[in-house]
């Protein structure tokens, strides 16, 4: 396109699908503990 | 929803709902302000007329093509199909714990949301037999979660470092019997820090948070003993002794907090980056806007710009092969977290608990010595469910500001416990917060698209 470029896959919709195991650390339990960031967490569910 | 901005000459535009993130030109940028789903497969004449004053007419009509090429692809104003995923998800299992092994600091750090140490309750350590009923209520109430993080926390944990060493043996040992893994952390100010401790450490945690603030004058103003001399001629030796012994398996965190006195804290951030510490998390002071390091409203502006000052010299330091990392600057825009998990920020209150010293049980380390919010004791194993059930139902969808906000899936609806101190109801967003997360997003999204981009040309 040469207007727009599409940077990423685009595919938050479709973690919804297979999401919510769990396994991810809670976000409060890394650096921050008093301002939260959530999307800087990874994902660990097993494949 | 979208939101789009303008960086460093970059237009940017994120699809909120679909993660989607963009780079386009100026003739899009200002397309978007006139165009709102549905829409039509061709450009309506009222906006080819209005845009053509400074674009010419068939590149206005090839950028609109382009926008519903992405528009039918789902990647642009796609729809919010997550509220069903908020409303109908229950209370998890409890997998995270902020152990508090120490009520008592041999600091006296003048921002100290815990009241330099003791939280209003005076002064107290954890004994050995409370802690361990605390793992062993997190390993209760577990369910079937394998990893359970506990993060030794005080006021400053090393002032009673035994109990943490005999917690982890303990944690340790019930792990076979109990199918769980201890994943175990420290938060320490670094005054005690010992060889014997720091061998410990780099052992034993998975994580460790080193507190600093930055440049000396800047530490030294706030970070006190209790004889109001400074900190950080103790701290610098000790925390480079347990860096460079770590090894690079295990996380680490130097962790600062910028005030009102120095809202160039680009500059700490070098600092301790020329110190040789590349792993670096600086935030601002949560604190009552009455007192004189508070930020306030006021210093937005500012502290905007200096997001952007430090943003510039991350990418230099990057740009020269060199590796930093700084923590509110750090977004997968492909592998993060799911969109579950997004629609609840940390989980306090539902999957992550605090424990005092007297055993108490909280639903994070801030809300402590908050008696409305205190969700039991181990004590007499009172646990109030439906306080649980309060927190677990808190998202993004429960939270109006948070609903309509384009930053939701990524701060996840904030800090509850801020919200309840600063804005009176967790479900409230603290707008100071927000507003600093917000401009944070900005230059992260920013950083991470210019990367993709560089690797995809």
């Amino acid at each position: 396109m040469k207007h727009i470029k599409t940077i990423n896959k685009a595919n938050l919709k479709k973690t919804a699908a297979k999401g919510g195991c769990g396994k991810c650390q809670a976000s409060c339990q890394s650096a921050c503990k008093t301002s939260c960031t959530v999307a800087n967490q990874k994902c660990e569910r097993e494949a | 929803m979208i939101h789009k901005y303008k960086l460093e000459g970059y237009n940017i535009l994120l699809d909120v709902n679909s993660g989607g993130v963009h780079i386009i030109d100026d003739l899009t940028y200002d397309m978007l302000d006139n165009i709102s789903p549905p829409l039509e497969e061709k450009c309506p004449e009222d906006i080819v007329n209005k845009l053509s004053k400074v674009y010419d007419r068939d590149e206005i009509y090839e950028c609109y093509d382009e926008i519903v090429s992405l528009y039918n692809d789902k990647i642009l104003f796609s729809k919010d199909d997550y509220e069903k995923f908020a409303l109908t998800s229950v209370a998890s299992p409890i997998k995270a714990m902020c152990l508090h092994v120490a009520h008592d600091c041999n600091l006296r750090c003048k921002y100290c949301f815990a009241s330099t140490g003791d939280y209003k309750e005076g002064r107290m350590l954890m004994s050995l037999e409370t802690g361990k009923k605390a793992l062993d209520f997190l390993i209760e109430k577990s369910g079937d979660r394998k990893f359970l993080e506990v993060d030794f926390f005080g006021g400053e944990p090393t002032v009673n470092f035994d109990v943490v060493k005999q917690l982890v043996e303990y944690g340790r040992s019930r792990e076979a019997e109990a199918n769980k893994k201890f994943r175990f952390t420290i938060t320490t100010n670094g005054i005690l820090l010992t060889d014997d401790m720091i061998d410990f450490i780099n052992k034993e945690m998975n994580n460790v948070v080193l507190s600093i603030d930055g440049r000396k004058d800047v530490n030294d103003r706030l970070r006190v003993r209790a004889d109001g001399s400074g900190s950080y001629d103790k701290i610098v030796p000790n925390f480079k002794k347990l860096v460079e012994k770590r090894g690079s398996d295990k996380d680490w965190y130097v962790r600062g907090t910028y005030t009102k006195y120095n809202l160039d804290f680009s500059n700490d951030v070098m600092h301790l980056y020329d110190l040789g510490f590349d792993q670096i998390s600086v935030e601002p002071v949560m604190a009552d806007p009455s007192m004189p390091y508070a930020i306030t409203k006021s210093d937005l502006p500012r502290i905007f710009d200096e997001y952007e000052e430090l943003s510039r010299k991350i990418r230099k330091i990057r740009s020269e092969g060199k590796f930093i990392n700084f923590f509110h600057f750090m977004l997968d825009l492909d592998q993060g977290p799911c969109a579950i998990k997004r629609l609840r920020g940390c989980g306090c209150g539902n999957e992550y608990v605090a424990v005092a010293p007297n055993g108490d049980i909280y639903p994070c380390h801030q809300f402590v010595g908050i008696e409305d919010y205190k969700l039991g004791s181990l004590n007499d194993g009172s646990f109030n469910e439906e306080l649980k059930k309060t927190f677990a139902s808190a998202h993004v969808y429960s939270k109006p500001e948070c609903k309509k906000c384009w930053a939701k899936f990524y701060c996840s609806g904030g800090c509850n416990a801020n919200n309840y101190i600063y804005a009176g109801d967790i479900h409230n967003a603290y707008k100071l917060s927000c507003e600093i997360q917000k401009k944070r997003l900005e230059c992260a999204i920013f950083m991470k698209a210019l990367t993709m981009l560089d690797t995809a040309e």
